[in-house]
């Protein structure tokens, strides 16, 4: 039965529905229990992709699981299951006590599951949407908060707008080619010398609709003000998962329909790479509030991450998804850290209230410094090897100068990443002490994302061939 | 053939003695020290197993790393790699013990150390380029550190100042790289040498390593992290930073430029026996002007590393034998400086030249001490650093006179600026209170100094000891070398 290829998605939406009306039952008291539940739900649901590992089409075509969708579904669960410990951590003082806020990640969870898996234009538009609305109120969830509300209405317009400018360039693929399944519009393109001009401008839009979603410049503003406005757990969890999601999205989307016709689209995917490399290093120069810095840092790995897509290979979709892996490790270990520091119950979030860290909490702004060094891509921490991999593959396709771009550009992000490490271990402590003790949970997911971070190169062999069989499912050679 | 890894025991014992210093604190000194000279006494193994007759790579170890891009785990060391293994294995217990006198977050600071310590050995037995690239930007983070909590007032600076300066020459080496390995369909070292690179590609792969070799060495005008990160540096990252950093740069233009990209070293070896000229004689007169010692001593490096690059791009056999024993001597001599400095600064807390005279007086000991190593620094036969720059210049000269005869101009300049130090901080009378009261050389100190004058001396008298090991592999390389670069198109 087809149908069984997509059970962890089945059984997590059950799932989803029952925690709901779990959560309607015991109101706010059982916000804890929901978030334990949730994990759990994820976890099984993991355990249900491993004990069936079978692949190919459901659902009359609408739906695939391959590799490729099993790599990504594998990591989103992983990234999204650790951002709910992280959150569950210290709820109260965030005001995410509440069963809605596991749940809303459960749903976005679910669309995200949707969408790499999706083999036709409507599920994947259906598999966004439903992502995109859960995180739309996830960033808006401290109601009485100013900049979250602030936050969460610019996301949501800007959201609404690039939604838009998606199904406008579903509609002329659709009306040009014929089609809305991934099978039949690649047969619809390739083959042919001549490609309908509604095509082309079909695929710009569908880029630019998908470069909104992973925040790529030009369609990055929305970045910065969400990720500094929304709670942080809420935006660490915006650093992991989503990302990944609408990266293998796109993936999918440029290789599986559109991979014959690499021509037409890799000029758009360059010039995003470069401009959001640029932009996200100088502008990330200019930061002092440390979630705003991590949006810069997201859209310059952004950008470095669309380099590996740009070289439209297999190559480039093994580097996108080792990169974009191992960024989300980084990037929710940071998030850790700035989850565990707190003055007085309040959150900080200048990169000036780090000073002297490594004398304070010495482990803290060890893991912190470890991450930095990661996400600048120093060797022989893990973000290296993603930088590796994607310049490898970006030279492989002849884009020496995207490359020599690219690790500039990493030399001025670099620049920001060495920042936080002087203040926390150069300058002197500031006067108030950090408040001591933050939740087990917490403390386990960041020292596993730091001991991950740095044992990665002692054993990178996993994940490279996880990625490349991954890789091997979407492009045949 | 050894029965045990030896080579992957040197690289990682270092870093197990860090985690054992983190999780043991209050014993750090010693812990460290004890570590680091299992280290070296294991590192004297190598000479035991080492064949300097056989040109190839020996002690080999191999297991694949990422398989499905054949990334290995390959190491092993030649007649080059061999004695900058020993000078790292050498050099960190005698940092481990001038740091004894740091006081300040000990522990943290003998852990980037030996941290620092691995990555070195690491560089200098990668026989894969992933793997050298791995341990040659690792260095920058412990270093990066170790400028930077425990230096002077000018800290930060510096230390951000040298990470992106050297991060920023390396990324461009990763690009080539990757090019290489794109090209070759490997990254084993040992498969890309003898001119596998068409001139017209290796032209521009050469410009890539050019990029970071050329600031670490370092070569002018690349130079001028290199004051700036010696003089906030605290004592033992001076050493380890003159001592064995500065040789990465040196290294890699023997097994990169010269072994993998021989068409394009030849085409380029006039700017590099020009830039080399330039650093000496720009260097040794900068350092005339300096008023802080370790400045003078830093300019005084870059002037000496002129020489090895001299000798180096001459490509013969007096050049190359030259370079490598000027890269040796300089290891101990400079690190025997600010080691000297150090002893200075332990006491009064600063390396103003004006703060000081008459010291010989007060501390007749270390002037000695001071005295031989000066005058090894400006090459005095007899002494470690003749032979080196006499072997660099007549290889210089072989190729062109007027190189020689202006880096010889540099020797005259060196023993002014070295020898006006010496008497500026030494001769005269000791009328100042705070000079008065310093004590004499401590054990620990003369414990520290003992090994370095032991082997100055010895260099100096008996150079052949160390010639031996790697005079072989460095003929075999030159021959190499001129077949690849001769026949080229």
């Amino acid at each position: 039965m087809t149908a069984s290829l997509a059970m962890p998605e089945i059984f997590l939406a059950t799932a989803g529905l029952l925690l709901l009306i779990y959560g309607v039952v015991r109101g706010d008291r059982s916000a804890g229990s929901t978030a334990v539940l949730t994990i759990w739900a994820f976890m099984l649901a993991a355990i249900m992709m491993i004990l069936h590992p079978a692949v190919g089409l459901a659902f009359h075509d609408m739906f695939v699981n391959d590799a490729f969708a099993r790599f990504v579904k594998f990591a989103l669960l992983l990234a999204s299951g650790l951002s709910v410990a992280m959150a569950s951590a210290s709820p109260g003082k965030l005001g995410l006590a509440k069963p809605e806020y596991p749940l809303l990640i459960l749903f976005a969870m679910l669309g995200m599951m949707m969408m790499v898996s999706s083999n036709d234009l409507m599920a994947l538009y259906a598999g966004l949407e439903l992502q995109s609305l859960s995180l739309y109120v996830l960033t808006a969830f401290r109601r009485d908060d100013a900049k979250a509300s602030e936050a969460g209405l610019k996301y949501f317009v800007l959201g609404a707008l690039a939604s838009g400018i998606l199904l406008y360039g579903i509609s002329m693929l659709y009306g040009y080619a014929g089609s809305t399944n991934f099978t039949a519009l690649a047969s619809a393109v390739t083959g042919t010398t001549k490609i309908p001009a509604g095509v082309t401008l079909g695929l710009v839009f569908v880029c630019a609709g998908l470069a909104f979603k992973i925040a790529a410049v030009p369609f990055h503003m929305w970045a910065p003000d969400v990720y500094e406005g929304a709670p942080t757990p809420v935006t660490a969890f915006f650093a992991a998962a989503p990302k990944l999601a609408a990266m293998a999205l796109l993936t999918r989307v440029l290789m599986q329909p559109f991979g014959g016709v690499i021509h037409q689209w890799n000029a758009i995917i360059m010039f995003l790479a470069v401009a959001s490399m640029l932009l996200g290093s100088f502008a990330g120069l200019a930061q002092s509030n440390i979630k705003r810095l991590m949006a810069y840092s997201a859209i310059a790995h952004a950008g470095t991450a669309l380099v590996g897509l740009a070289a439209g290979d297999q190559a480039g979709v093994q580097a996108v998804l080792i990169y974009v892996a191992l960024y989300i490790i980084a990037a929710l270990g940071v998030f850790g850290v700035i989850l565990c520091l707190r003055r007085r119950g309040e959150e900080i979030e200048k990169i000036t209230d780090l000073a002297g860290l490594s004398k304070t909490r010495p482990m803290l702004a060890l893991a912190m410094a470890l991450f930095m060094f990661s996400l600048a891509g120093v060797p022989p921490m893990a973000g290296f090897f993603g930088k590796y991999f994607v310049f490898l593959a970006a030279v492989k396709a002849g884009m020496i100068p995207l490359a020599i771009i690219g690790v500039l550009c990493s030399v001025v992000a670099t620049a920001y990443y060495l920042r936080i490490v002087k203040v926390m271990y150069f300058d002197e402590p500031a006067e108030e002490i950090l408040d001591e003790a933050s939740a087990l949970s917490l403390r386990v997911v960041t020292a596993a994302m730091a001991l991950a971070v740095v044992l990665f190169v002692f054993a990178p062999a996993p994940l490279v061939d996880a990625a490349l069989n991954a890789a091997r499912s979407l492009v045949h050679v | 053939m050894t029965p045990f890894p030896l080579l992957s025991i040197l690289t990682f014992l270092p870093l197990l003695g860090a985690a054992v210093v983190l999780l043991f604190g209050r014993r750090a000194r010693s812990i460290a020290l004890v570590s680091s000279l299992i280290t070296f006494a294991l590192s004297l193994l190598i000479l035991h197993f080492f064949d300097p007759a056989n040109t190839g790579f020996q002690l080999e170890e191999k297991f694949n790393w990422i398989p499905s891009l054949d990334i290995v785990y390959h190491k092993g060391v030649d007649g080059i790699s061999v004695w900058f293994v020993l000078l790292t294995a050498f050099l960190t217990p005698i940092c481990v013990l001038s740091g004894f006198s740091i006081t300040k977050r000990i522990k943290e600071f003998m852990a980037a150390l030996l941290v620092l310590e691995t990555m070195l050995i690491g560089i200098f037995t990668a026989l894969d380029f992933v793997l050298f690239y791995v341990f040659f930007e690792g260095v920058l983070i412990p270093m990066f550190l170790i400028i930077g909590v425990w230096g002077g007032e000018k800290r930060i600076y510096a230390a951000t100042k040298f990470f992106l300066y050297t991060f920023l020459g390396s990324v461009l080496m990763l690009v080539a790289i990757i090019f290489m390995a794109h090209y070759a369909k490997t990254t084993d070292m040992t498969a890309m040498m003898g001119g596998k690179f068409p001139k017209e590609i290796a032209i521009f792969l050469w410009l890539a390593f050019f990029a970071s070799f050329a600031v670490k060495t370092p070569l002018w005008p690349f130079h001028t992290w290199l004051p700036y990160a010696h003089v906030e540096a605290p004592t033992a990252g001076s050493v380890i930073l003159a001592g064995i950093l500065l040789k990465m740069g040196g290294y890699g233009m023997i097994r990169v430029m010269l072994q993998m990209l021989p068409q394009a070293s030849a085409f380029f070896a006039p700017m590099m026996l020009t830039l080399s000229v330039i650093a000496i004689l720009y260097a040794s007169l900068v350092a005339l002007a300096q008023t802080d010692m370790k400045k003078l001593i830093a300019y005084a490096s870059v002037a000496h590393m002129g020489y090895a690059t001299l000798g180096i791009f001459s490509a013969n056999p007096q050049g190359l034998d030259g370079a490598m024993l000027v890269m040796i001597s300089h290891a101990f001599v400079a690190a025997a400086l600010f080691l000297c400095v150090g002893v200075l600064y332990d006491r009064m807390h600063t390396h103003d030249i004006t703060r000081f005279g008459g010291v010989a007086s007060v501390m007749p000991r270390y002037a000695t001490m001071f005295m031989i190593f000066a005058l090894a620094a400006t090459g005095l036969p007899g002494l470690s650093g003749f032979v080196g720059e006499f072997l660099a210049m007549q290889g210089a000269y072989l190729v062109s006179s007027v190189a020689a005869a202006l880096a010889a101009l540099g020797v005259v300049l060196g023993a002014a600026y070295m020898l006006w130090l010496y008497r500026r901080v030494f001769f005269g009378y000791a009328n100042k209170a705070d000079v008065k009261a310093m004590p004499d050389l401590s054990v620990r100190e003369i414990c520290m100094f003992a090994p370095l004058l032991v082997l100055v001396v010895w260099m100096g008298l008996y150079p052949v000891t160390f010639r031996n090991v790697f005079a072989p592999t460095a003929s075999h390389v030159l021959s190499v070398y001129h077949v690849q670069s001769e026949e080229a198109p």
